[in-house]
């Protein structure tokens, strides 16, 4: 689907956020799609990647707000040891969490886990889970 | 020589399995090893924000801590707490700046620069012990079980802190080939398990588990092998429901890669925990005569 882009389509505060808090520059991605293609989560999420990538490029707000992406990274760091840019996209992803996390939003709630799970549920799911997920 | 071990919470509860065997092959192979004194949880996952400073604290202690013990090599298991130790380790290490603001920030501790060096059970066997002296010890070879080793993410990658090659490893296959048993290879073997959206996304979770168990089984393998308690529960502890939802998957019996090193080196059988295993995975042992051989 076509999209137009101009000045005020550009939102250069989550540019810049994003820059601050991963400490990556998404500009040098070229668009090879080398992280889409290996992305465990492919067929799960709404937005591939490199598609991510070049939102930021166009700083296009709404569009990765409203993408699953991050959400649904496992954080593998698949895509990062294979971008041939050596962009740490685990850490562009991460960011686009922060965004979220650090305005007091969870993503999931600790206490709606059942009483089942929890005793299932390793201490590392649970840690990492928190982590990753909650502010 | 004589190292540090850090445990980890989950190793003390319900991965007891890991643990016990693990420190079990320790003995066999006549490695000394002291718990770490006064460890703290590492925090699971390594802080990916540049400005997020806070989440170094907890396992840089544990550093701290191992420096103190007055041991220059602390030994770990879990692969989520060997990625995020290791990690802080390396940023301690080589970022000035970081370095210097945790270091004034913990100012009741001794300064640290990443002077320790974090292992994984797999690469010291590797570099400290060898796959000879390993084998020299067999004494129950895994003959005929067809293994796949599978490595999951935090062992691998990022390629700083990865224990082989991240795209091509063979540490863990050489390992388990030592042991007896015949390797089955297979991609997804470094391909991750969905780790701690088994909370977030649990169904996106189980989908990337379950291919990874049916691709291996596609593969020859009759058995899996393991080294992260997060794995164990996403690929095995969740057979049942992938059983249920994904027509073709076959039950695959899981194992810490100790527990087949524990039995391999013929260690006492209350050492592997298997009643920490999946009903699937004990009966496997059995039908290998692996159980009995070693309790005679």
């Amino acid at each position: 689907m076509p999209i137009k882009i101009s000045k005020e389509t550009a939102d250069e505060q989550i540019r810049q956020k994003v820059k601050e808090i991963s400490g990556e520059d998404f500009q040098k991605c070229y668009q090879c799609g080398t992280c889409s293609g290996s992305c465990p989560m492919a067929d799960q999420i709404t937005v591939l990647p490199r598609r991510v990538m070049a939102l930021l490029q166009l700083g296009r707000k709404e569009a990765l707000e409203e993408a699953n992406t991050h959400w649904v990274c496992a954080s593998c760091h698949m895509c990062v040891v294979r971008c041939p840019r050596g962009i740490d996209i685990a850490k562009v992803m991460e960011s686009l969490r922060q965004l979220t996390l650090r305005k007091n939003e969870d993503i999931i709630n600790p206490s709606e886990i059942s009483k089942e799970d929890t005793a299932k549920l390793p201490q590392v799911a649970m840690v990492s889970g928190f982590r990753k997920l909650t502010s | 020589m004589k190292i540090s071990y850090y445990p980890g919470c989950t190793l003390k509860t319900k991965a007891k399995n890991l643990e016990s065997s693990a420190l079990a092959c320790l003995d066999a192979l006549g490695v000394e090893y002291e718990e770490l004194p006064r460890w703290n949880c590492c925090g699971a996952v390594y802080s990916l924000s540049d400005d997020d400073l806070i989440h170094l604290i907890a396992p840089v202690r544990d550093l701290i801590r191992v420096q103190e013990q007055g041991f220059d090599t602390v030994l770990t298991l879990c692969s989520m707490c060997y990625n995020t130790l290791a990690r802080a380790n390396e940023l301690m290490k080589n970022d000035e700046v970081k370095r210097g603001t945790i270091n004034d920030f913990m100012d009741e501790e001794p300064d640290y620069k990443g002077e320790i060096k974090v292992v994984h059970f797999l690469d010291f066997i590797r570099d400290e012990i060898g796959w000879d002296k390993l084998k020299a010890n067999v004494k129950n070879p895994l003959n005929g079980m067809k293994l796949a080793p599978y490595y999951g993410c935090t062992l691998l990658r990022p390629g700083d802190v990865s224990i082989d090659k991240s795209n091509s490893p063979v540490v863990f296959e050489e390992c388990m080939e030592a042991l007896g048993a015949e390797i089955v290879k297979f991609p997804k073997a470094i391909e991750c398990c969905g780790s701690y959206q088994v909370l977030g996304n649990p169904e996106a979770a189980l989908k990337v588990s379950n291919d990874i168990i049916t691709e291996a089984t596609a593969f020859g393998a009759e058995a899996m092998a393991l080294t992260c308690p997060l794995c164990d529960y996403n690929l095995g502890h969740r057979q049942e429901e992938m059983l249920k939802k994904y027509e073709g998957t076959k039950a695959l019996p899981m194992f810490y890669f100790t527990q087949l090193m524990a039995v391999a080196l013929g260690v006492d059988p209350e050492n592997y925990n298997l009643d920490l295993n999946q009903a699937v995975s004990q009966e496997f042992l059995k039908g290998k005569n692996l159980l009995e051989k070693v309790s005679t």
